[in-house]
């Protein structure tokens, strides 16, 4: 027989397809012409094409099995998008199909070979064939990763627009069958505010592919789903369910999106997927022409398809007997049905690598066929339920599993829940509407109620349902799983049932150890229809029941979720000083700094340095991170954060300070300035301000509730700009009338309230991170970029020139002032960063004062030490490390480094070990180049100007 | 993702929100053994089963609050008002 035996038929009563609209796609180099409503599978299959792609591990020709989203075998590359699922991908204009996993092409699959070698692929051969030498694995992965399945990645693709969205209803239904749509209604009949979801293109579940009086009932439920006010999502799913009913959707019908990440928080979950098809486990299953009754039943019904000349059907149920009946209305000989209920067989499918062209039976007997389709019963998708907390129970007389525990805010529906007529169901899922309804308004009481600031909440709480919905009944259905023959079980992993046999019989005979051991239902399927037929055959091997033998969990995600799905669109907000603007016309190269965007530098840092040296240079320090403090205990905050002491600071005072966490551990630094009575201003480092923001409140509001202390996050309401150099004083005065800047009158570590450039209100202290004569203004952010302008035309007589973080980085090294997080760690503690002066464990309490006294006691805390190489122009990298002598022993290690300007020689602060902390004291550095080289400990922190006359002047 | 019943804003994502830890008093710093202080930083209790702990409400009312949550089903009783005494550690 020819793949001239598939092709379209008739116009069918139930189909999708707009068979006025025809629609030209590409398909392995060929063009062929679908209808609009088309899948790529339906398409392919009306235009002959049987085989679709080639097996994972043994390559094997595949074709078409479920024909929806859960195929296994119809993985294509579109475009430049690899994976798709042609089961369910509806075909469009234009549009390039190529079939995966096929090198060097779908009918010549030279990997084809492993078929024959099969038995020597068996479960874990990877595993146990390459692992020794282990040497030589780097070998074997590149020869294997050309075996390696999937579609290629381009990574020239355009990004594509993916969104997100939040929302918060009532009831979130998962399926839109006819429970489904029942619930829905059901829920938004009474008021309550529902999101549908559902994963197909159409609401209607199974009734889609059923008879004419079945779409009448879908059709008449979408239209009460409709009048009710349900927001309905098409060919959407909703992927996981996670703590207090938070679930995640993916909707790939947005009309701009590929694909929006919904996150939703349901009040009430109803579970409605229905039933996934199982596939029969026999020699030969997986040769293209092997079928499942769903499909044959959605490719003629939905998509007028026809699937194959002549036709064997195995059947043990009402499905199967439909789609025997639905091939025999549309001509397609029925050669054989073969009733599972009366005890009938199939074993063995067998043909050409194209296709199956004769089936032979439990009696021996042997038919001609190139279709076969088997109904050997259905899986119940509990994925969601699991993620509540259900662990699933095999019913033997109804050869599936059921949902066990109930969780108060999932109900399921449909299917999953159990059989019945269309009207059945349609009941048990108006109930199920009725009651997650109900629930859903006790959630919602119980919300408002616990919410001090909501408006109070209307009436008593409602009362909590009981479950009230009749059960649903469970159809008998023969437990088929395997025939006599062994064939595949995992068609996404190739896995068969003899490897099952093996890997158990090796001693993987537990479920869960199973599935790792041999990649059963580890596949993009994920267990959605092999893994009740791998218990099954473990249960075999076991000699036990499916019931001792149990299922595996289901995880998150329900379907895969791409990974620009996931990222979806960026809420990430980016911080920018009031001077962005002034900073970008005049040629910034910018640096990404936690939220903020700030100045790196202007062209050449060094020239930064230089200028700011010897004439005066301005810098944009608004990420600083500054707390307004107001209050009588003020002092004693600062005293119960900082390691020194802060009762006595003048008004006008700027003091420094270092703050430990209760380990001593070295969390921040700044200075602090006291502005008014009770009033002070604080400084954090950048990256600190909004963690020391909530450290301070911590112990207002914990250990000492009845201090008085207002703390107010001001670091955005001041643009703050460090004026440097020993022009600064000439240049500040320019611009500052109300202020006697004199050193005299406002000397080194105080600060002034004034104005500056006409505004008011503004901040100024001199302090000296570059180690120049500064003042840093903090102005009102409404004035920052006027300040800065005046300050840069006041100043062009006097060489004023901008500099950023690089700059202000290199003259702080030179300095030798130490940064938290750069030059210290999570481990370094408060000794070691030379301050000892400053930990005053005289004081009664402060954090990590009990840490701090013992590490003073101790000769085993790392040292901070300005180190200089005794090559000058060698500039060892940052975290280059530092050994004892010629050994390889680590003592320390290098935490800044830079070429200085200012001294034309390489300057560094390190962390070293006490034996090594000495000033004088030669070490070894070890390059990243792997040389070796001398570097001395100097006797202070500053490599430049350590006595501090500059900043003093 | 968790509920946490913030006793000002009601329940509010965990993410936002800052879980401090379990609600341990804070010795005296001064008098406490190294012993003692190490207990008090690095050790948990870690029940399967009812456990005081301290939330900070950082991205709404930025209050720090402690709650009784049982780790076994997540779910809180007692909610407590805000501002009482809790134990300080970061």
């Amino acid at each position: 027989m020819s793949a001239s035996e598939l092709g379209r038929l008739a116009a069918q009563s139930g189909e999708v397809i707009d068979r006025t609209s025809p629609i030209r796609f590409n398909w392995n180099g060929n063009s062929l012409t679908g209808f609009k409503g088309d899948t790529i599978a339906s398409a392919l299959m009306a235009n002959g094409e049987r085989i679709v792609s080639r097996s994972m591990k043994y390559h094997r020709p595949r074709g078409y099995m479920t024909a929806d989203f859960w195929d296994p075998n119809g993985f294509v590359q579109v475009g430049d998008d690899p994976n798709v699922r042609s089961g369910h991908r509806l075909i469009e204009d234009g549009m390039t199909i190529e079939p995966q996993n096929v090198w060097p092409s779908l009918d010549r699959d030279i990997k084809a070979a492993n078929g024959l070698v099969g038995r020597f692929l068996s479960a874990g051969f990877y595993y146990k064939t390459f692992i020794k030498p282990q040497k030589l694995w780097p070998a074997y992965e590149r020869v294997l990763s050309t075996f390696a399945p999937g579609g290629k990645v381009d990574l020239d693709t355009p990004h594509r627009y993916h969104d997100k969205r939040y929302t918060h209803p009532d009831v979130v239904v998962a399926g839109g069958g006819p429970a489904g749509m029942a619930a829905a209604a059901a829920a938004a009949e009474v008021g309550a505010n529902v999101l549908l979801v559902e994963h197909e293109h159409q609401l209607g579940g199974h009734l889609l592919w059923g008879s004419d009086a079945d779409r009448a009932v879908a059709a008449e439920l979408a239209n009460r789903v409709s009048a009710a006010g349900v927001e309905v999502l098409t060919n959407t799913t909703l992927t996981g369910r996670y703590e207090d009913n938070w679930v995640g959707i993916v909707q790939r019908s947005h009309p701009l999106a590929v694909e929006r990440l919904i996150k939703a928080r349901a009040k009430i979950l109803v579970v409605a997927p229905g039933l996934i098809e199982r596939p029969y486990v026999f020699a030969g299953n997986d040769k293209p022409g092997v079928m499942l009754s769903g499909a044959v039943r959605r490719l003629v019904n939905m998509y007028g398809v026809k699937p194959g000349a002549r036709a064997v059907v195995f059947t043990a149920n009402a499905e199967g007997d439909a789609a025997a009946a639905d091939l025999d209305r549309v001509g397609i000989d029925v050669a054989r049905v073969v009733d599972a209920r009366n005890g009938e067989n199939v074993v063995s499918a067998s043909g050409s690598s194209k296709s199956v062209k004769s089936v032979k039976l439990g009696d021996g007997s042997e038919v001609e066929a190139d279709l076969l389709v088997t109904a050997t019963g259905w899986t119940a998708p509990t994925s969601l339920l699991n993620m509540a907390g259900d662990r699933p129970v095999y019913d033997e007389g109804s050869a599936r599993f059921y949902p066990s525990v109930t969780v108060d805010n999932v109900l399921s529906t449909g299917g999953i829940s159990g059989d019945g007529s269309v009207d059945e169901l349609v009941a048990h899922g108006e109930a199920t509407g009725q009651l997650a309804a109900g629930r859903a308004s006790v959630v919602k009481h119980r919300v408002q109620a616990l919410t001090a600031r909501s408006v109070p909440v209307a009436g008593p709480e409602p009362e909590w349902t009981a479950d009230f919905r009749p059960e649903l009944g469970r159809d008998d259905h023969p437990e088929l799983f395997r025939s006599t023959t062994h064939g595949i079980v995992d068609f996404s992993e190739d896995v068969g049932s003899k490897d099952l046999v093996a890997a158990a019989k090796e001693g993987y005979d537990s479920v869960e150890l199973l599935k790792r051991y041999t990649t059963a239902t580890m596949g993009p399927a994920q267990g959605k229809l092999e893994t009740v037929n791998t218990v099954a055959v473990l249960a075999e091997a076991r000699g036990e029941t499916i019931e001792q033998v149990g299922t595996t969990v289901w995880r998150p995600p329900y379907v895969p979720i791409t990974l620009g799905g996931l990222a979806g669109r960026n809420f990430e907000p980016v911080r920018v000083s009031s001077i962005q603007p002034w900073h970008e016309a005049n040629g910034v190269t910018p640096i990404i700094a936690g939220a903020w965007i700030r100045p790196e530098h202007y062209g050449n840092p060094a020239d930064e340095v230089n200028n700011t040296r010897t004439n005066v240079g301005i810098t944009d320090v608004t990420p600083l991170g500054k707390l307004d403090l107001q209050g009588p205990d003020v002092p004693k905050l600062l005293s119960q954060l900082y390691t020194n002491k802060w009762m006595k600071l003048p008004i006008g005072s700027v003091r420094y300070g270092l703050m430990c966490a209760e380990d001593g551990v070295v969390l921040d630094d700044g200075v602090t300035g006291r502005l008014g009575e009770e009033h002070y201003l604080m400084t954090t480092t950048s990256s600190g301000a909004a963690s020391i923001w909530e450290w301070a409140e911590n112990w207002l509001q914990t250990e000492h509730p009845e201090w008085q202390v207002h703390v107010t996050p001001v670091t955005t309401g001041y643009t703050s700009i460090n004026v440097a150099g020993p022009k600064s004083r000439e240049l500040v005065g320019r611009l500052v009338d109300d202020v006697d800047l004199s050193a005299e009158a406002f000397d080194y570590m105080r600060v002034r309230t004034g104005t500056v450039a006409g505004v008011e209100n503004c901040i100024m202290w001199r302090i000296g991170f570059t180690g120049e004569l500064s003042f840093e203004l903090h102005v009102p952010s409404g004035y920052g970029l006027h300040v800065w302008e005046t300050l840069m035309a006041e100043g062009a007589d006097l060489g004023v020139k901008p500099f950023g973080l690089e700059a202000q980085r290199i003259m702080r090294l030179e300095k030798g002032h130490f940064i938290v997080g750069q030059d210290t760690d999570g481990l370094t503690q408060a000794p070691a960063v030379g301050m000892n002066a400053l930990i005053k464990l005289d004081k009664e309490d402060f954090a990590g004062k009990a840490e701090l006294a013992w590490a003073m006691e101790s000769d085993q805390v790392p040292h901070v030490v300005a180190i200089q190489t005794v090559d000058p122009t060698i500039v060892p990298g940052e975290a280059c490390q530092i050994l004892k002598g010629t050994t390889n022993e680590i003592v320390g290690r290098i935490t800044s480094s830079r070429m200085s300007p200012t001294l034309n020689r390489s300057v560094c602060l390190g962390q070293v070990d006490t034996a090594h902390a000495e000033a004088g004291t030669e070490l070894t550095v070890l390059l990243r180049n792997g040389q070796r080289i001398k570097a001395n400990v100097m006797s202070h922190h500053a490599h430049f100007d350590p006595e501090g006359e500059r900043l003093r002047g | 993702m968790l509920l946490v019943p913030c006793p000002n804003c009601g329940p509010r994502n965990s993410s936002d929100l800052h879980y401090v830890g379990e609600a341990q008093a804070r010795p005296n710093p001064s008098e406490a053994t190294p012993t003692e202080w190490r207990e008090y930083l690095y050790m948990e209790d870690n029940p399967a089963g009812w456990l005081r702990e301290n939330w900070y409400c950082r991205s709404g009312c930025r209050q720090f609050f402690t709650l009784e949550r049982h780790t076994g089903s997540n779910e809180f009783r007692n909610p407590p008002m805000p501002g009482n005494k809790v134990g300080g550690k970061a």
